[in-house]
């Protein structure tokens, strides 16, 4: 055991985060569906406890990467660990690991109390004690006393919550969550996040947690991971990995970012127009092909007829394109002097500051705000066009679509 | 309550309707919505009242009369018939009776051992392409006429068919060894002409299942035994109840696979209604046994309801 966490140790991409006994290690793995590459040699490590969630976008391989743990899926290549025990070969029934599906998958025929305690009959667990288990879950989740009912009798919400309970009750090393709140309205997704997360830390259990949503992610997971065409582009704590992005694409997934191609004549970053451009971190040489991201919101706009004089260094004066008015605050779309439109958001502090469209404004930012994009690694031209084939397919058949690759 | 969904005079008043159209419409409308579904129903209540309620009175109507082929027979309201054919006609019509009954539970069995796992097999292991192909192989045998295929069986399984004659030619089966004439041999046949209607309903009900269900099964422990008993087999209890409804009701009465397949110690109580009304026309024990098989076969589907058919067949395991 010792020996294999050591092992993956090195292995590990994210090694910063040093995991001793990680809960999941998933090793060099790749799966192919025929001829297309649907997970292209990934590396993960979960630590004990941790809420990792899987992100991308439809056809990335986040959902084929949560099958092979669960054991649905066999990897081409690559193993995977449960607790430093090789799972890789072993079927779902005989892998300590629960799954809360995306469409619930709860049994119709059975009540709620016989879904949540399907798992322990299996098992053998004596008739008291799971009782006591499904009642004392039932209540976690917010549906005590309604063990009698019938799935079908139940709202989204509340099967879902079924859902969760019946995979909690096993007490599994791992819990599995493949999009559980794709189905749900927005209102009660987002108490259900919150609610997750409590559920989570109160359990204590390792989540691994797969999703298309971003904002579900970084308010959930401590840790997650950035999938595109198969492989993970980027993993990260939320902020470091919004704030500080590996690639390009990953920027781009998780909100808005202004992406600048700069000029490096000299050892010095100039922005298009040859004002000049300082990044923290960078000493005026960038790898090939990289270029420099900001988000919008880390943008100051100030009206041109009160700014005064434009710095030589991180300042931009444009003019306003559109302006669009969201209460708390405004989104601005800024032509840059070099013709390229930068986006900021502004918090509406004062009604005086802001800036109409057609209007100057001044754009100034830290340098510590911006950060390089690596370019995206090229996709393997077979994933590439697997991912394609499915983003066409996503309108009409997005069941399929997901249930088969996601 | 109707009224109510209807819309009431009030409302009617309030859109400046005159009483006059406000009645019609009421009417009309009232007319349209109550009355589609009968018209609806329409035909198959005269189909059902025509060429069933009346045929089945006035069986019951024969089996009270009394006389005989010469003189003709007339309705003298003569129950004992009934107590008549099973304990002083000489004829152990009580043993046919029951022996169909077992030839069908047979038959029906048989059906399941062979139907489930090739409806299984259809529904989950092949491709969309062949799923119809392999189903319309299934109700093959409806295009061949019935009478026809099981008497091509007869030929087949004859002393001097293929079957036989490679099974002693190989010394598998002795001079003496017959396959016709036998209990199997029926209930073999039963089984060979009512597999559709054990397969298709099957079918229909496992096609139905989620395969998400079985995968969380798995997940949940249950090894490939327990996913069957506890998930799969559950999902299928509707078309299991239609398929043996078909299955062993049609078997029951069937004098056909008897006759042709069987021999004297196979005779059934199909087999018996048929020869009292067209050999000897003992009309009246004819409809009575197949007044009482229609009430025996009716008992045992009602039992056989309120036990399997309920919804909540988990609570009473």
């Amino acid at each position: 055991m010792t020996t294999l966490a050591s092992e993956g140790a090195t292995a590990l991409p994210d090694a910063a985060t040093g995991i001793a006994h990680p809960a999941i290690a998933i090793h060099n793995v790749t799966k192919r569906f025929g001829d297309s590459i649907a997970v292209d040699d990934i590396d993960l490590q979960l630590a004990q406890g941790e809420f990792f969630a899987l992100l991308g976008p439809s056809g990335c391989g986040k959902t084929t990467t949560l099958r092979m743990v669960g054991g649905f899926e066999l990897p081409s290549l690559g193993n995977i660990y449960l607790d430093g025990r090789d799972v890789t070969m072993l079927p779902p029934y005989k892998r300590d690991v629960n799954t809360v599906f995306q469409s619930y998958a709860l049994f119709p025929h059975l009540t709620v109390f016989d879904n949540v305690a399907f798992g322990l009959k299996r098992r053998k667990v004596p008739t008291g004690e799971i009782r006591e288990k499904v009642e004392r879950h039932l209540e976690m989740v917010g549906l005590a006393g309604y063990g009698k009912r019938r799935p079908l009798q139940l709202s989204g919400g509340q099967q879902q919550r079924v859902a969760l309970a019946r995979a909690l009750v096993n007490e599994p090393k791992v819990l599995l969550l493949d999009e559980p709140m794709g189905a749900l309205d927005a209102k009660i997704r987002k108490s259900m996040q919150l609610e997750l997360k409590r559920i989570q830390r109160e359990v204590g259990i390792t989540f691994l947690y797969v999703t298309h949503d971003q904002n579900e992610a970084m308010s959930m997971a401590d840790r997650l991971a950035v999938m595109n065409f198969g492989r993970t582009e980027d993993i990260g704590t939320p902020d470091r990995v919004y704030d500080r992005p590996a690639t390009r694409f990953v920027a781009e997934f998780l909100g808005t970012c202004n992406v600048i191609a700069p000029e490096t004549n000299g050892g010095v970053l100039r922005l298009p127009n040859g004002t000049g451009l300082e990044v923290d971190g960078v000493d005026g040489r960038l790898p090939e092909g990289a270029s420099i991201g900001i988000r919008p919101e880390k943008l100051v706009v100030t009206r041109a007829d009160v700014a005064g004089p434009v710095a030589t260094t991180n300042a931009v004066r444009g003019t306003v394109v559109t302006a669009t008015y969201l209460g708390a605050s405004t989104e601005y779309d800024v032509r840059a002097p070099w013709g390229g439109i930068l986006k900021a958001f502004a918090q509406n502090l004062a009604d005086s500051s802001r800036a109409r469209p057609g209007e100057d404004v001044v754009l100034t930012w830290d340098a510590a705000h911006a950060f390089v994009l690596a370019p995206s690694p090229e996709p393997t031209p077979l994933s590439a066009e697997k991912a394609e084939e499915q983003a066409a397919g996503v309108g009409g058949t997005s069941a399929q679509a997901s249930g088969a690759g996601s | 309550m109707t009224t109510m969904t209807v819309g009431t005079p009030v409302d009617k008043k309030r859109l400046g309707q005159t009483p006059l159209e406000r009645q019609e419409g009421r009417f009309r409308r009232s007319l349209k919505r109550h009355s589609t579904p009968y018209l609806l129903g329409l035909v198959g209540i005269v189909w059902l009242l025509l060429l069933f309620v009346i045929p089945l009175i006035s069986g019951l109507a024969v089996s009270l009369m009394t006389g005989n082929p010469e003189q003709g027979y007339t309705l003298t309201w003569n129950w004992s018939v009934y107590y008549d054919v099973f304990f002083n006609s000489g004829v152990s019509y009580g043993l046919f009776l029951w022996r169909a009954l077992w030839y069908a539970a047979a038959a029906t069995l048989v059906t399941i051992i062979i139907g489930f796992p090739m409806a299984y097999f259809i529904a989950f292991r092949v491709s969309q392409r062949w799923k119809n192909a392999l189903l319309l192989l299934v109700a093959l045998s409806f295009f061949v006429s019935f009478v026809i295929r099981t008497d091509m069986w007869a030929f087949v399984l004859s002393d001097q068919g293929p079957v036989l004659t490679v099974l002693r030619d190989l010394h598998l089966a002795g001079k003496d060894f017959h396959i016709l004439g036998t209990s199997a041999a029926v209930i073999g046949g039963m089984a060979y002409n009512d597999l559709a209607f054990m397969v298709l309903p099957l079918y229909v009900a496992l096609e139905r299942i989620d395969p998400r269900l079985i995968e969380a099964s798995a997940d949940l422990y249950g090894n490939k035994t327990r996913t069957f008993t506890r998930v799969v087999l559950p999902l299928t209890r509707s078309g299991l109840f239609a398929g043996i409804l078909l299955v062993f009701i049609d078997s029951a009465g069937d004098p056909v696979n008897a006759s042709l397949l069987g021999g004297t110690h196979t005779y059934v109580i199909g087999q018996a209604i048929q020869d009292a009304y067209l050999t000897n026309q003992q009309y009246n024990v004819a409809a009575a046994l197949s007044t009482v098989l229609m009430i025996v076969l009716g008992i045992i589907l009602f039992v056989y309801a309120r036990i399997a058919g309920t919804d909540n067949i988990e609570d009473l395991v």
